[in-house]
């Protein structure tokens, strides 16, 4: 059984289908990558995944229990932690109270804590007083990584944790990955650099207009049925 | 000169007073964005329920405070849970017209239930009783009592607000009720708990009203303006700052009733104008707002 499926997964913003039928599996251990050009309905996904918008319960099954119509603040619990789109930290918090505020909903024993996310990104204890708009991207993006991790989560969302940062900035958060990975949790990493998800995921889904396109393993696709996939025809 | 002094320390004690209607205010506006146009009633309410209490239970006022207490969070806890809860979203009018619907409600049930008559608390020697300060000022022991709760209370909520799981749990859905889900945080429950410990604050201040001065079902609203006059003066989101605008407000009230008492509630208004003017964000807004 895989750990997350989805079954004809919809989402819709009012009016407005932004997700069509979506299928996909994620097994324990594995990260899968979606990617897709902007509007393809990657973040709707993620947030349709996380309780952020609801829907049939039986269109998101983790361990085969339907959760599709449970709201965020319970996903979380079940062990499913999202790391929004543009970090999105709390402004009045400090770094360590982001951290904190991560393990508020789940607290659950496991492998992170606040001293094992600071050795996994020590520059987060080095500005853990700092108000996080004073920190860079970089350092934004890894305290909205270690801010999920600090519930245990099964399973690590991650939606577009590159954008606008440097390329050895999203070298040295991509390289966290595999430690991530090691303590056992899934991921699925939502990403528009291609190159960059190919390299972490062990199978790639592909989304366009809301719709699923392509999905197999990288070493599976070929370019050429990627850039039809991610554009079109 | 004594005359200016003894306005300036009068002053700031009123303001106390001022501040301790703003602070329960200040942190449903902080946590949840509640604009509460019932808050002046809710402190009426609470000060009658105080009355209630000493009345039937022979209670002296600062007693029946502490019974009332425990009652009034769940009396809050449950209004926010069953009632208040449903309003809050992204159109701003519907908590605006349902606390104005349960200002309407208060006021009424309270008229109908007590009658028009003025009321007080009352608590025997200490209500007279004063300090010297020499050169002729005297400072009421209980309106220090009320500057000196109201700096308890502040102290009380930075406290929750800053040292706390639940206060970051405030702060986190003040700053992104959405991301805040995301945390696990039931924000409908934190919002019941900030309306229950509001209704604490608000307790307190009900009891100095009713010591400090009479009270009738009416006197609501004017409550209400001072309170919002306090928290805009002092800045949106800091319980400080909203100390701050009470002694602004205070201060304002009673120079102004030194130069002329017709004066008094007008140079309470002017100073609120005044800083609107020249800080629209008020006078120690919270930085990252």
């Amino acid at each position: 059984m895989a750990l997350l499926e989805t079954r004809k997964l919809t989402a819709f913003y009012g009016d407005f289908q932004a997700l069509y039928g979506i299928d996909t599996l994620l097994d324990a251990g594995e990260t899968i990558a979606i990617i897709g050009a902007n509007g393809a309905g990657k973040s709707t996904f993620l947030k349709a995944i996380a309780g952020l918008i609801q829907g049939p319960a039986d269109s998101v099954l983790l361990d085969g229990r339907p959760i599709g119509s449970r709201a965020a603040a319970d996903i979380v619990k079940l062990g499913v932690a999202l790391v929004p789109e543009g970090r999105r930290l709390f402004p009045s918090l400090t770094v360590e109270e982001n951290l904190l505020i991560g393990g508020y909903g789940r607290k659950m024993p496991g492998p992170w804590s606040l001293d094992r996310v600071y050795s996994l990104f020590p520059v987060l204890k080095e500005r853990r007083s700092s108000a996080t708009p004073t920190l860079s991207g970089g350092q934004q993006q890894m305290a909205a990584i270690g801010r999920a991790l600090m519930s245990n989560p099964r399973i690590l969302l991650c939606d577009e944790i590159s954008l606008g940062l440097a390329p050895i900035i999203i070298a040295g958060i991509y390289g966290a990955l595999p430690q991530i990975k090691a303590e056992g949790t899934s991921v699925v990493v939502v990403e528009q650099d291609i190159v960059q998800a190919m390299k972490v995921a062990d199978r790639v889904y592909c989304f366009q207009e809301g719709r699923l396109s392509l999905s197999g393993r990288p070493q599976e696709l070929t370019r050429e049925q990627i850039h039809r996939a991610y554009f079109g025809s | 000169m004594t005359g200016w002094l003894d306005a300036l320390i009068q002053g700031v004690l009123l303001g106390g007073l001022y501040a301790l209607f703003a602070a329960g205010l200040s942190l449903m506006f902080g946590v949840m964005r509640l604009v509460n146009l019932a808050h002046g009633d809710l402190i009426v309410l609470a000060a009658f329920a105080i009355l209630l209490l000493a009345g039937k239970l022979g209670l002296d006022p600062f007693v029946a405070a502490l019974v009332a207490i425990p009652i009034l969070f769940v009396v809050g806890l449950a209004l926010q849970h069953v009632l208040l809860n449903r309003t809050l979203g992204r159109d701003l009018l519907p908590p605006l017209l349902v606390t104005f619907g349960l200002s309407i409600i208060i006021q009424n049930g309270l008229l109908q239930i007590f009658s028009a008559d003025s009321q007080r608390l009352r608590s025997g020697a200490i209500e007279t009783a004063s300090i010297a300060l020499g050169g002729g000022i005297a400072v009421g022991v209980v309106p220090l009592l009320t500057l000196l709760s109201t700096i308890a209370v502040i102290l009380f909520l930075n406290l929750v607000f800053y040292r706390t799981p639940i206060g970051r749990a405030f702060r986190a859905t003040s700053d992104d009720l959405e991301v805040s889900q995301l945390m696990g945080i039931d924000h409908r429950r934190i919002f019941a708990m900030a309306m229950g410990l509001a209704f604490v604050v608000i307790t307190i201040a009900a009891l100095y009203l009713g010591m400090r001065a009479n009270f009738d079902p009416t006197i609501g609203p004017a409550r209400l303006l001072y309170a919002f006059e306090a928290v805009i003066i002092g800045g949106l989101g800091s319980f400080w700052g909203t100390l701050a605008g009470g002694i602004v407000l205070g201060l304002a009230q009673t120079i102004g009733a030194r130069i002329d008492p017709e004066w008094q509630i007008l140079s309470g208004h002017l100073a609120f104008l005044v800083v609107l003017v020249l800080r629209p964000r008020g006078l120690f807004p919270r930085a990252l707002d």
